[in-house]
């Protein structure tokens, strides 16, 4: 499953660096950080608990910059 | 400029007006110190913060850190002006970066500007304004001019010229009348229209091209992996290097040459690698060029749905058109009427009246050159002769109208036509009638299209179609194509690009009208649909979607893509280029700080401004 979300980061390095924190997350499958666009869309995989995922992911994300915000989880 | 942006130019400015002004006040030593850490903390201390709380999470390569090390290592060798300098550029850049990302930002989003805000409801109590959202299939809503189309539907009453330049970027205004369709995204000029809804607006022509455009540039190009790999690494290396620089040369000058170790001069060297050792400007340029070459196609009514697309196309070494709907109009007409033994106006109403039950191209041809309606109480027993045409009784004579299969057999001697394209034969009450004669016509810019992409280097135009190979010749000589596969099934289509795809230099750039070729479109390096005004299947299965039907937006396509490229290897190989030359310089002790902050900083300036250039499309 694939879902789209708005993210909100100050630099494309940053960006960089949260797609690269997201994709370690455990269930997803893949992710991709879109600096020009500012959103985040993530694949899971099969059966994970999106909402779950997500808060890890942006626990994650701020692990490596503490200034990011992803909307709508 | 938002709020974030303006606080960091106040900033900029105190810090930059005190560096000018202490540079005159005759203090020395300590007092000096204290007076230039005031603009120091001024402009960095958020830097300072940042790199303190990545330390904390032991990312040491982190920008801020980098930042800080370096100007913290230039006022403890007593380079003030230079510390607070450093991070006073640095600043102005980040400053510049964020600027300049959200002004693109903005503008691309405006030229997409087509998402309506409301729409007139149709009710009972008289018209409301909703959210389009809020709208069922099937209600009446209103359109007044000057406002948008909210959503897909049929006009019920008034006409309108539309201007769809926002979805094609066609400038020539479109006039609809009562009957016809309408999409979303068209803006009204004229005319008040009620229009009868026939989709959701989550399904309308606006919000799927919304989608599609939002949702590109996340397929990223091989350029854009390549750079954020590169930047993995070079931070990392850079750094190492500075550490390397700072020990190595005085240990050696030391331990081996009993020379002075000079440390100051090889931290200063290391400290100025520090400066260098941020890769923002390929980071934020290359995507950038990116997105603002989709941008600048999406203007021109071409939708490419992601980054990686627009680096294929750029490398498209052939091209191969489905002959019908792309570079032919797909729209059939009667050419003329030969060997009739009645007059073409009988002939035609005999044959009109018995096709009047089909709704083949074919069929509604003739309907359309008959001109007049047919009176369908005179027409009895039609019978579909499955692909070789119908027969029926009209005004109570037998008709047989079909191909050459259908005469024979029905046992009628037919003449064969000197001409080429589709040709209709005629029985009337059981004795050949004479054959209409019905061409398919090409497309204005077909010719001039395939002389187009010849010109830009794309001598492999190849054309595949299920029409008569006569049919097919003809239509390729007049355009100049050399390369024809007529008469096949769409299997066969998917088969020989699969062919094609084996010998062919550069990327295979497939061209259909998204009818029935969704598999080949699929199959191709790049697969462009075009006229996709309205047609789901082909926006779903394109990599390109041309929102109108010109064959000319190809060529323009390949040259957006090749100017995007060339920016995008330009700024590369510039960036990497100017940093390396500084490094060098700087461990040759030839580059200071001051080389090195225009390094970092200038070369992001130059190599965003370098990138908002792919937006402006010739």
């Amino acid at each position: 499953m694939k879902k789209t979300y708005k993210i909100e980061v100050d630099c494309a390095n940053c960006a960089n660096k949260m797609e690269v924190a997201a994709k370690k997350t455990e269930g997803v499958k893949d992710c991709t950080v879109n600096f020009m666009t500012l959103k985040m869309s993530v694949e899971f995989e099969d059966g994970a608990d999106v909402k779950a995922v997500m808060q890890q992911v942006l626990k994650n994300c701020k692990k490596v910059e503490d200034e990011c915000e992803i909307f709508g989880i | 400029m938002s709020r974030k942006q303006k606080k960091s130019l106040i900033r900029i400015l105190i810090a930059a007006a005190m560096l000018a002004g202490f540079s005159f006040l005759p203090v020395e030593g300590t007092p000096r110190l204290i007076i230039y850490l005031i603009p120091y903390l001024v402009i960095g201390y958020d830097i300072l913060k940042k790199a303190v709380k990545g330390i904390g999470r032991g990312q040491v390569f982190d920008e801020n850190f980098l930042m800080a090390v370096a100007t913290l290592g230039a006022i403890v060798l007593g380079e003030y002006t230079e510390g607070v300098a450093v991070m006073l550029f640095y600043q102005i850049g980040e400053l510049f970066e964020s600027y300049a990302v959200g002004k693109s930002r903005r503008n691309i989003s405006d030229l997409m500007d087509i998402r309506p805000d409301y729409a007139n409801l149709e009710t009972e109590e008289g018209i409301t304004r909703v959210d389009p959202d809020e709208v069922p299939v099937g209600s009446v809503i209103v359109v007044r001019p000057g406002e948008k189309v909210p959503i897909d539907g049929r006009i019920l009453e008034g006409n309108a010229s539309l201007n769809t330049s926002a979805l094609t970027g066609e400038s020539l205004p479109r006039e609809a009348g009562a009957g016809d369709e309408v999409i979303s995204g068209c803006i009204d000029m004229t005319g008040v229209l009620r229009i009868e809804t026939t989709r959701e607006f989550g399904e309308s022509t606006v919000s799927r091209i919304l989608e599609l455009v939002e949702n590109s540039s996340s397929r990223k190009s091989e350029s854009e992996n390549f750079i954020s790999k590169f930047a993995r690494y070079y931070t990392p290396a850079v750094c190492i290097s500075a550490l390397l620089l700072a020990t190595c040369p005085p240990l050696v000058r030391m331990l081996f040459l009993g020379a002075a170790p000079d440390w100051k001069i090889w931290v200063y060297r290391a400290l100025t690698f520090l400066v260098i050792s941020c890769p923002c400007a390929l980071v934020i340029s290359i995507p950038l060029s990116f997105f603002a070459g989709i941008g600048g196609a999406s203007r021109e009514g071409i939708l490419i749905k992601g980054s990686n697309y627009l680096e294929a196309l750029s490398k498209t070494g052939c091209v191969v058109f489905d002959k019908t709907g792309t570079l032919t109009q797909g729209v059939f007409e009667v050419d003329g009427i030969h060997h009739n033994t009645m007059e073409e106006e009988t002939l035609l109403r005999y044959a009109a009246s018995a096709e009047s039950y089909s709704s083949h191209p074919i069929s509604l041809s003739i309907q359309r050159a008959y001109g007049k309606p047919v009176d369908s109480r005179k027409v009895t027993d039609v019978e579909e002769l499955g692909g070789h045409g119908v027969s029926a009784r009209v005004e109570g004579v037998s008709v047989a109208v079909g191909n050459a299969g259908l005469m024979d057999r029905l046992g009628i001697p037919y003449r064969e036509c000197g001409k080429v394209g589709t040709v209709v034969h005629t029985a009337v009450d059981g004795s050949y009638a004479g054959h209409i004669l019905i061409t398919d016509r090409l497309k204005q810019n077909a010719a001039e299209t395939v002389a187009a992409l010849k010109r830009e280097g794309i001598s492999r135009v190849v054309m595949l179609t299920g029409d008569i190979r006569q049919v097919a010749d003809q239509v390729a000589g007049e355009l100049g194509i050399t390369q024809v596969h007529s008469e096949l099934l769409p299997a066969d289509k998917v088969e020989k690009v699969e062919a094609l795809l084996k010998d062919c230099k550069g990327k295979l750039v497939f061209v259909g009208d998204g009818i029935n070729d969704a598999p080949v479109l699929a199959r191709a390096d790049i697969g462009i649909a075009m006229g996709a005004l309205g047609s789901d299947a082909a926006i779903e299965a394109a990599d390109v979607v041309l929102m109108d039907d010109d064959p000319l937006k190809i060529v323009k396509a390949v040259r957006i893509s090749r100017k995007c490229m060339r920016i995008v290897y330009e700024n590369i190989w510039f960036a990497i280029g100017i940093k390396l030359l500084c490094l060098l310089a700087g461990a040759l002790g030839f580059a200071n700080m001051w080389i090195a902050i225009f390094a970092d900083v200038g070369v992001m300036i130059l190599a965003v401004l370098n990138a908002i250039r792919a937006l402006a499309v010739k």
